[in-house]
């Protein structure tokens, strides 16, 4: 018999379909894991309510943990609590930044209009003279940003609290 | 009986989310930049996924078994309760961020009230969206200031959609007795609460825009009792022809 523990250990072989170098875990997507009437229950929960990826990576889990041989396995997509960038393990952020995502940083009140973007870092060259693009980038959860030292342009990971 | 009431307010939400986010989708590919072509498709997203969730939740309180794709795809045109605001047609770009500014500024206090809730499922699709409709707000917000402030064509193309979407705010704040019954049992906040911080949202953006709220004040509503606007069949069309087309298929 295995337990949550070894199951989540598992799932750290999961990537998101959408930034392939993290990990489920290390998008903290997961929450709780437990035995319902002999049926493992993988709670999940979205980044953002219309992430296309939540499907696949159902599929996925479930896909893997048949293949540790574990057929008696559902996943329960759960809202609350919501979702936040504070669950993105440091392992994760790291991760994102070798990758070329500027892993998200603690920004100030968004709802201020025209404030001053965050202060991102180039994930190439490590410069903070850095400028936001784009409030919306490439998927739901990114910005898009240009480095202005090595004019890189690089998606930012967007704060969500 | 109370379940019926829920079920149709949560109905108006989710429809009002599908029908704005079909129109924003139909910007993909046709954006005045690549930026805010990406911008209103993603803003389209978070409106669809949020209209999944609902969508999710109204069939469960419904129990007859219909799924959120039934629901999204094989109703009538009279079964969908959505204001007509968010079916008109997209028009130039002031029109559509005009549009999305006046929807925002409305679906942010409400979502902050439903928070508050006390029916669980609810209050969690609403503590999942607000942080994505703070973000649109904001979005919104700014160009209607750059644009209203900005050149003269700016400035008189955003007056213009003002002016022609004003007549259809007001729905937005729409109750019967439906929401009253809700009301009464503290489930759902009063919209003259929430039309109280629409205003006030509204007017100062305006204001800093140099753009002016229309003296003419003519109101039209119908969409939550299912009467549309013309744009609606046309909307649905589009939106339902794989499903009329391929009963049942799945992605």
């Amino acid at each position: 018999m295995v337990s949550a523990t070894e199951l989540r250990q598992f799932l750290k072989e999961v990537s998101d379909p959408e930034i392939p170098v993290l990990t489920i875990i290390d998008l903290g997507v997961v929450q709780e894991i437990y035995l319902q009437e002999q049926t493992w229950i993988i709670e999940l929960t979205p980044t953002y309510s219309g992430c296309p990826a939540m499907q696949q990576i159902e599929v996925d889990i479930l896909a893997k943990l048949q293949e540790k041989g574990i057929a008696n396995a559902k996943v329960k997509h759960i809202l609350s609590p919501a979702w936040t960038t504070d669950w993105i393990t440091e392992e994760g952020r790291q991760k994102l930044r070798l990758y070329g995502i500027a892993p998200p940083v603690n920004e100030p009140d968004k709802s201020a209009l025209f404030s001053e973007p965050p202060r991102v870092a180039c994930p190439k060259c490590n410069s903070k003279d850095t400028r936001m693009v784009s409030l919306f980038g490439s998927t739901a959860c990114k910005a898009h940003y240009q480095c202005n030292e090595c004019q890189e342009p690089f998606d930012y990971f967007k704060c969500l609290k | 009986m109370q379940e019926s009431a829920l079920f149709e307010y949560v109905l108006r939400l989710s429809d009002d989310s599908l029908i704005l986010g079909q129109r924003l989708g139909e910007w993909c590919g046709h954006g005045p930049i690549l930026e805010e072509d990406i911008a209103l498709t993603n803003i389209s997203l978070d409106l669809i996924g949020q209209a999944i969730s609902l969508y999710d939740f109204a069939a469960e309180l419904e129990g007859k078994g219909r799924n959120h794709d039934q629901l999204a795809y094989l109703r009538y045109e009279n079964e969908y309760k959505n204001v007509l605001l968010v079916e008109q047609p997209n028009g130039d770009f002031a029109m559509t961020i005009l549009r999305q500014f006046f929807f925002d500024a409305f679906r942010l206090p409400l979502y902050e009230a439903l928070m508050q809730s006390p029916v669980a499922q609810l209050a969690a699709i609403a503590a999942k969206s607000v942080k994505e409709t703070r973000y649109h707000l904001k979005h919104t917000s700014e160009w209607v200031i750059r644009m209203g402030d900005g050149t003269e064509e700016s400035h008189q193309r955003a007056q213009a959609a003002i002016d022609h979407l004003w007549r259809f705010t007001n729905e937005l704040f729409y109750e019967d007795a439906n929401d009253h019954t809700l009301q009464a049992e503290q489930k759902v906040p009063t919209m003259a609460h929430i039309q109280t911080q629409w205003m006030a949202t509204v007017t100062s953006v305006l204001q800093e825009a140099t753009l002016e709220i229309p003296k003419n004040n003519w109101k039209f509503d119908g969409g939550r009792e299912g009467r549309h606007s013309e744009h609606m069949g046309y909307l649905l069309s589009d939106l339902q022809y794989m499903q009329r087309a391929y009963p049942n298929m799945e992605w």
